[in-house]
């Protein structure tokens, strides 16, 4: 593994669980990964499965209640997270940690000016007169390439488009230089022209600051573009890690095979699109009443009868390829 | 924005025109008048003395030439004489506008300073044991009308102090008028403060599920910067509206309060001027608070503006 103090985020066994009318939700289950610094870890998996409560709980922001972090350790540069007070955790987000969201229509308050957004974002971390904070707020708003900086500084959310805001959205989060970047699903929201935009430059900016990212989608085209490594997460639990190369190359649990297969296929001369979109069949199971071995054992074509039975754990198969499928060596003979 | 303004300033003569109306005709449908009355209280009843007076105070002349003669006087400033004091209606009323307006404004800074922090306190704090105290105090506070929480105020003070508020015409202090007008603002202003409050609580609860919100925490704000510089700033609108609203019908609650508390203001003088079918009086005074209620709605209007930079009034 990498030099210690490489490493800007350490996440340990991370338990993250929702205390509902119907049950116990185990929203993130026993989750561990690390993120070097510049470095570039991609969560993947579909919708319900936990990408987002990750995201959240690293920033100690689940809504609590219902949620709350049960049980494991998040190091952010050495300090243990979940050790802050409330106080000491609001000095850190924003500052060493911070967060941009899926949403850059309504992730930005309507009433308040763009530049005072981010001017608030740097003066709660820094000692900066407003005007100084203003100047950092417009250098902020250049740095993502937003034409008439200081215009804009001035306009409220709604003069600017998705893609405007959602820069808007990174100048904020990067305006105190965080050592960890956690984006999630940045360009989800935004049209395809502008994805690819807002995506090169979240990665410009992250080698410019050496800052690390965790970027959270369900695109595995985006995760081959951005990401060095990987890891697939299907309700609640990690269920594989690895390279991004060794990934793309060799999937070794069927769900995250089954991801690849479901995108789509553009019909080139050469390479016919099949008849029908290939897709997962099922739903993800419910996390309340989640099966008492693999949860994607009902899902799963390769599923035995262990598989119903024992949760697999998961398995080194080199190189830091981790992956919990009892049957992981045959997924890639199968697809 | 010009052209809006002047828009608005012409809808708002087109509908003091329609109110004069109404308030002109309403007075006359109710039976009897200021002479009727005289007369059935002195005992008897002589027509040709009960015609002259009706010609001397104008009320045998038609409708129409009586409404012209109202509302042209009442463009230039001048009221008439009162029937009854046989004054001028101006300098009746006017000394006691002051009295009903430090009122009716302290009754709704009472009611936006105690309803608007605890409508965010009660939000914050959904569901646990202080949003429901607040919430049955807020229902309280609808529930109980004006006057009878007033004499349940003045009942309480004799019981405990053995003495109640009595209205101080002449102040001397600052404090002295605080007092005065104190206790029967917080009579009037409790349901206004109670309104006030759920309707902060509930526009609260909806801005604070907002994404801008958790970005907000994700910055590192505080619960107080979060709940009032964000929170509130996007939730005050509907608050606006309806102190807007409370404004127009405190003169309501301030009729009985002013006569529960003792108080020479507006409200009870308009009471008793209606018992005597005092027209110049009446309908003067009703223009009046019209006016004052066409301007607040307008002034709300605006504020909009002020709180939220996407409502932009173009032409």
């Amino acid at each position: 593994m990498a030099d210690k103090s490489d490493l800007v985020l350490d996440v340990r066994n991370l338990q993250t669980v929702f205390f509902t009318n119907s049950g116990l939700f185990r929203a993130v289950d026993d989750v561990s990964f690390t993120v070097k610094r510049g470095e570039t870890l991609a969560i993947v998996g579909e919708s319900g499965c936990g990408k987002s409560v990750t995201a959240l709980s690293l920033m100690r922001l689940v809504p609590d209640p219902p949620g709350r972090i049960v049980g494991g350790s998040i190091s952010l540069e050495g300090t243990d997270l979940l050790a802050l007070d409330e106080a000491e955790m609001r000095a850190v987000r924003g500052n060493r940690i911070s967060m941009i969201f899926q949403e850059p229509m309504t992730s930005l308050n309507p009433v308040m000016r763009i530049g005072d957004q981010i001017v608030e974002a740097v003066r709660l971390h820094r000692k900066l007169s407003s005007k100084e904070a203003g100047d950092v707020a417009v250098e902020m708003l250049r740095l993502v390439r937003i034409p008439e900086p200081a215009r804009r500084a001035r306009e409220y959310p709604h003069q600017l488009s998705g893609g405007m805001r959602q820069r808007a959205m990174i100048a904020m989060a990067l305006a105190c230089r965080p050592a960890l970047l956690i984006a999630d699903e940045p360009t989800t929201a935004l049209d395809v022209t502008i994805q690819a935009q807002i995506l090169a430059l979240i990665l410009d900016l992250q080698k410019e600051l050496g800052t690390g990212l965790v970027l959270i989608t369900h695109d595995l085209g985006v995760v081959a573009q951005t990401a060095q490594r990987v890891i697939v997460m299907y309700a609640g639990r990690k269920v594989e890690e690895a390279s991004v190369e060794a990934l793309f190359a060799a999937p070794k649990h069927p769900y995250t095979r089954g991801l690849m297969a479901s995108i789509p296929v553009v019909p080139t001369p050469g390479i016919a699109a099949p008849a029908r979109l290939n897709e997962i069949p099922g739903t993800v199971p419910s996390l309340v009443r989640l099966p008492r071995g693999c949860a994607f054992a009902p899902r799963c074509k390769l599923a035995i009868k262990r598989c119903e039975a024992e949760y697999p754990p998961l398995a080194d198969w080199g190189g830091g390829h981790l992956a919990a499928c009892w049957r992981a060596e045959e997924v890639a003979e199968v697809a | 924005m010009f052209a809006y303004l002047v828009r608005r300033l012409f809808l708002m003569l087109v509908t003091l025109f329609g109110i004069s109306i109404v308030i002109f005709l309403l007075l006359r449908i109710v039976p009897g008048n200021i002479v009727d009355i005289l007369f059935a209280a002195a005992g008897y009843v002589d027509p040709a003395d009960k015609a002259n007076l009706e010609k001397e105070l104008g009320i045998d002349q038609p409708l129409i030439v009586q409404y012209w003669h109202w509302i042209s006087g009442f463009v230039r400033g001048d009221f008439g004489y009162s029937y009854v004091s046989e004054k001028p209606a101006l300098q009746e009323i006017l000394p006691r506008i002051p009295i009903t307006a430090r009122l009716a404004g302290l009754a709704l800074l009472f009611s936006a300073s105690i309803g608007i922090p605890l409508g965010v306190i009660s939000a914050v704090n959904q569901g646990t044991r202080l949003d429901y105290t607040l919430r049955v105090i807020s229902l309280s506070g609808l529930s109980l009308p004006s006057f009878w929480l007033g004499l349940l105020i003045l009942t309480a003070s004799v019981a405990m102090f053995g003495q109640m508020p009595i209205f101080n015409p002449n102040p001397q202090t600052w404090l002295e008028a605080f007092a005065t007008y104190a206790v029967p603002a917080a009579a009037v202003g409790f349901r206004s403060a109670a309104l006030t409050m759920r309707i902060t609580r509930s526009s609260m609860l909806e801005v604070l599920r907002q994404d801008y919100i958790r970005t907000a925490r994700a910055k590192g704000a505080s619960d107080a910067a979060v709940n009032y510089r964000h929170a509130l700033k996007n939730a005050i609108l509907p608050v606006i509206t309806v102190i807007g609203i409370e404004a127009a019908f405190l003169i309501g609650g301030l009729i009985v309060t002013e006569t529960v508390f003792n108080i020479p203001g507006v409200a009870r003088f308009l009471v008793e001027a209606i018992r005597w079918r005092d027209y110049p009086i009446v309908q003067n005074l009703v223009m009046l608070i019209a006016v004052v209620v066409v301007v607040a709605n307008f002034t709300v209007d605006m504020l909009y503006a002020v709180f939220d930079p996407r409502i932009r009034y173009t032409d």
